[in-house]
């Protein structure tokens, strides 16, 4: 039993088949797609590794590339390899990924705001330690 | 273009919210959506949730990356030829559970099963490798009890670590399942479960690999 | 062979725990052996234990929070007992005991009362109103109930064997840490909150993709109502958050299993960091409870006044804006602990700024009772309650929202005093008013309206005169959670606190009367229609209770209040405006005992890991695993109502129906 929605198991996340377009998505087609991720992944992570060694860069703005390198290359696989795209049935997809990434950057960036600024107003610790004593 | 089954003021209001009055009207005049979708949308809602979890790690290590308590810091610890090799094995695993995923489309059970024990073996290779690097330090003197910094560490990667191996024991059975049952549909949308959490495991190195192994190789002169 | 366990964890020596405890495993044995005698094994097992229906599934949540509620409530007695007794003097209650009962009433009426209502109400309701046949994941809820279950069932093992945490309902590092609380209390807390934050996780993904993915032809996002709006806010809430708690509830474990040093005094450890990531899901948190029971209202004030609500658009518009603001104000939870100026001020205004969307609903509702045709049945008495009484529940909250006034009211019985005003007055009148709304569509005969009247008048007044002392003596300066105190000026308040928790206990009598007065007499308060309250959404278009596939053919929606526009045009010609449809069979999800035998596993698991019994957690985690491949492994996942029998069931339906409008037919 197989529904023509069901073509294929691929990681399609919640797109449904257009009608037609069975022809066009050949084997060789998406192999080549899966091909073209891979080869722009390996190209980022190779930059990544090239970047902490390199004197190249600013040094400072090295932690910065590497974040700029991160989000381009998670940008590479949830195109290539998790198929998103901004089809119109795959907006409750990308509105789902929007909530989840605020709600990552709130958590991280929020927790490292609040976390720093707790330690700013603290009495250092080996300073309270010596007032113990 | 506007859908008849909405009324006509809405579409202005959903265009503002960047929702294509279309993509609404086509799906819910069509009812509740096919399995497949259904499937697919429940565990990508529960990828998030997953990713969730993994940033309150991320901000513990963030919060804790300097707390090493005299202990060894990450420049001291981080052995990036170690990465290196563990990445190209994720991003490798990934590529062939792509294939494996064509190989079900094309419902053929070689093809399929050769893939997905290309995927498990290099996901293996990835987790051996990390428990080498693990009990290394944890020799060196510099086990997850020996400051905050190093707990932190340990149970970001180690929680990546435990969802390798929980994915290699669920690839083991739809290797098992595909193998006595064939390409039965809900099987199908099982194995396009699995494919999303893997591909998700191999996003989540990427954040590992970038902002835990490599900025924390930097010298601490050039740390942000 | 055993772990930590041994004979001394049952304390033998504490007549109070050990007397609960003894009534507690008798009470479950006696239900037990009545069920066993009565020869109702069978049928529980078959129709509800391994049931993925999600009405049955719903009302076994609701029946669970109820326990759970008596059980939070004698905690709640007994701490304003000590306080009323312990002026001078050591009250009846040790410390570490009364420590173990504010942290278990605070645990409890949390995640095992307001969660387990809430989620059994959206389960439900929110199939129905969407006008589909189940939730996206019928197993998975099943699992979810049973999760939950087994984290109530570790709570109150804690009670038999061995002990419950003393460290509050969210259990602060390092107090939390191994070094300063060796026993297993803290760990029972863990682990039972961790068994069900995965449950409530389930039911959160089960919600969002039932509400995003699963509505009746025609439904658009706007035309969905407004309580399967607030329940997707509050689900992906709950998917947003609760894998913080996950996160950090492990870091702690790790912390007192392995020597982990994340909260740790030693080693570079950040206490804070606790507060910080336990309050990033804690906030959160509050408006997963509370949205829906906005939404309830917002049924219940829109059915009883017999109008559309006022400015949909605007209540949902706030919904969402709840949602994403909740995440940008935890931090107001620890304004003492000594960030500066600019990061307690960020938080301030942003605590203040939500206030808005919830004054914005407020209006909403108001404006929709005004000019209708009020009936003044008590779900509505429950709304309006909760509308005077979570307004200032919301004013206190602004005024602690001012990092300024909290440096003075900060853990203070005035804290104290805001939560309950806002989670009783708001969640709990919620979910009473839902009770009432939704008990005729799951059981098929209506509650009591005299008792359920005298109870709201003891709930709203016995909460009063708690909780107003409270706020009293939190301005003078008491401080939560004390054991005993000799400021007499505190004494008459805390007497008449203790008062007012007894006119709360009236209420909770009251409703049990009512309960039990309605299923004695339920043959004459049968809801024959399926429509008691004369109501707008689709759920009142099928029978109470409904049948298992819930609508025969799938609702066609062409409006906001779907089932009241189609009403209306029924109204007029007198008689149904549908011809009889063709009669197909249909698919239901087959019954499972998967989520059961999970959570059996999941109990042991725990129990284990809390006594340290390590082989037994290896057998429970394994056991666990081919659970789920077994589950993986069946053939057949449907069974089939026949067409015939779907005929029958919607045939008596239509048939009440038409005979309703006829009566109701303009002369």
């Amino acid at each position: 039993m197989s529904d023509p929605s069901d073509y294929d198991a691929g990681s399609y996340v919640g797109t449904e088949r257009q009608p037609g377009s069975r022809e066009e998505r050949t084997v060789a087609r998406e192999v080549r797609g899966y091909l073209l991720g891979l080869s722009l992944a390996a190209l980022l992570t190779v930059a990544s590794f090239w970047a902490v060694r390199t004197h190249d860069i600013y040094s400072s703005g090295v932690s910065v590339a590497l974040l700029v390198l991160a989000v381009a290359q998670i940008g590479i696989h949830l195109v290539f390899f998790l198929h998103i795209t901004t089809a119109p049935d795959n907006q409750n997809n990308i509105l789902a990924l929007a909530f989840g990434v605020l709600i990552v950057c709130l958590v991280v960036f929020g927790s490292l705001w609040v976390m720093l600024h707790l330690n700013h107003n603290m009495v250092p610790m080996d300073q309270l330690r010596r007032m113990q004593h | 273009m506007s859908s008849p089954l909405l009324p006509a003021g809405s579409d202005a209001a959903l265009a503002i919210a960047g929702i294509t009055p279309d993509a609404l009207g086509v799906r819910s005049a069509a009812g509740p959506a096919s399995k497949r979708i259904i499937v697919g949308y429940g565990f990508w809602i529960f990828l998030l949730s997953d990713v969730i979890m993994f940033s309150a790690f991320f901000a513990a290590y963030a919060v804790l990356f300097r707390n090493t308590a005299g202990g060894p810091s990450a420049h001291d610890l981080f052995d990036l030829r170690n990465t290196a090799v563990e990445t190209a094995c994720l991003l490798l695993s990934s590529f062939t559970c792509g294939m494996a995923s064509l190989a079900v489309g094309q419902r053929n059970q070689r093809w399929t099963q050769i893939a997905l024990l290309v995927t498990g073996l290099l996901g293996l290779a990835f987790i051996v490798l990390e428990i080498r690097e693990f009990s290394g330090f944890v020799a060196r003197g510099a086990g997850p009890g020996r400051s905050a910094f190093l707990s932190s560490f340990f149970t970001l990667v180690g929680c990546h670590g435990v969802h390798v191996s929980a994915g290699l024991l669920w690839l083991g059975t739809m290797m098992a399942q595909f193998y006595a049952k064939g390409f039965r549909q809900d099987i199908r949308h099982r194995f396009l479960c699995f494919s999303l959490f893997w591909h998700a495991l191999d996003i989540i190195w990427v954040a590992i690999f970038n902002l835990v192994y490599l900025v924390g190789s930097l010298p601490p002169e050039l740390l942000p | 062979m055993f772990g930590k366990l041994t004979w001394q964890a049952i304390p033998f020596d504490q007549p109070i725990p050990l007397a609960a405890g003894a009534f507690v495993v008798l009470g479950i044995l006696a239900v037990l052996i009545w069920i066993v005698a009565r020869g109702y094994l069978p049928y529980l097992w078959r129709e509800w234990v391994t049931s993925v229906d999600h009405k049955r599934i719903g009302i076994m949540y609701c029946l669970l929070a109820a326990v759970m509620l008596l059980r939070g409530f004698i905690d709640a007695l007994m701490m304003r007992s000590q306080q009323a007794l312990a002026f001078h003097a050591a009250g009846y209650l040790p410390p570490e005991h009364y420590d173990q009962i504010f942290s278990a009433h605070g645990t409890i009426m949390i995640f095992f009362v307001a969660m387990p209502f809430v989620i059994g109400l959206m389960n439900i309701a929110i199939p129905l109103q969407l006008g589909v046949r189940d939730v996206a994941f019928p197993t998975l809820n099943s699992v979810s109930l049973w999760l939950t279950a087994a984290g109530a069932l570790l709570v109150n093992l804690s009670l038999v064997v061995g002990e419950f945490a003393r460290t509050g309902w969210l259990p602060y590092p390092p107090l939390s840490e191994l070094t300063y609380s060796p026993g297993v209390g803290v760990d029972y807390y863990l682990w039972a909150l961790q068994i069900s934050g995965i449950g409530t996780l389930m039911t959160g993904i089960n919600m969002v993709t039932t509400i995003l993915k699963m509505r009746a032809p025609g439904m658009s996002y706007t035309r969905m109502p407004i309580f399967c709006w607030t329940s997707l806010a509050s689900s992906l809430l709950i998917v947003a958050a609760f894998p913080i708690l996950t996160a950090t509830l492990a870091m702690l474990l790790l912390d007192r299993y392995v020597g982990f040093h994340f909260f740790t005094n030693e080693a570079g450890g950040n206490a804070m960091m606790f507060m910080n990531l336990i309050w990033a899901w804690g906030h959160p948190e509050v408006y997963i409870l509370i949205l829906p029971a906005f939404g309830i209202f917002s049924e219940v004030v829109s059915t009883f006044s017999g109008k559309p609500l006022f400015d949909r658009r605007s209540m949902i518009v706030a919904t969402m804006a709840i949602c994403i603001l909740s995440f940008m104000v935890w931090m107001h939870h620890f304004f003492t602990m000594g960030a500066g100026g600019d990061v307690n001020g960020f938080f301030g205004i942003a605590s203040m700024i939500i206030a808005v969307p919830t004054g914005v609903k407020i209006y909403n509702w108001l404006f929709t009772m005004y000019g209708g045709r009020v009936r003044f049945n008590s779900a509505m008495l429950w709304a309006i309650g909760f509308m005077v009484t979570f307004l200032i529940g919301g004013m206190t909250g602004v005024l602690l929202a001012s990092p300024a006034a909290d440096f003075l009211l900060h853990n203070s019985l005035f804290l104290v005093a805001h939560f309950h005003n806002t989670i009783i007055g708001g969640v709990l009148f919620g979910v009473f008013a839902g009770y009432v709304f939704w008990f005729p569509k799951a059981f098929g005969f209506v509650l009591d309206e005299r008792l359920g009247k005298a109870a709201f008048w003891c709930w709203l007044v016995g909460f009063y005169v708690a909780f107003v002392p409270l706020y009293v003596v939190g301005l003078e300066g008491m401080t939560r959670r004390m054991q005993h105190y000799d400021r007499p000026e505190w004494h008459p308040w805390l007497l008449v606190a203790g008062l007012g928790a007894l006119i709360i206990l009236c209420g909770i009598a009251l409703q049990i009367a009512q309960l039990w007065v309605s299923i004695r007499t339920r043959e004459q308060r049968r809801d024959l229609t399926g429509d008691p309250w004369d109501g707008r959404s689709l759920e009142w278009a099928t029978s109470s209770p409904p049948p298992a596939f819930n609508f025969a053919v799938l609702p066609q929606v062409t409006s906001d209040e779907p089932y009241w526009s189609i009403k209306q045009q029924a109204r007029a010609k007198g008689q149904l405006l549908s011809q009889e449809p063709d009669y197909a069979p249909i698919e239901m999800p087959r019954n499972s005992p998967t989520g059961f035998v999970t959570a059996f596993f999941a109990v042991v698991t725990g129990f284990s890991l809390i006594w340290h019994i390590w082989w037994l957690v290896i057998l429970g985690l394994v056991c666990a695993y081919v659970t789920f491949v077994v589950f993986a492994w069946r053939d057949v996942h449907e069974t089939e109502i026949p067409a015939a029998e779907v005929a029958r069931l919607d045939r008596a339906n239509r048939a009440v129906r038409a005979e309703a409008l006829r009566a109701q037919a303009p002369r």
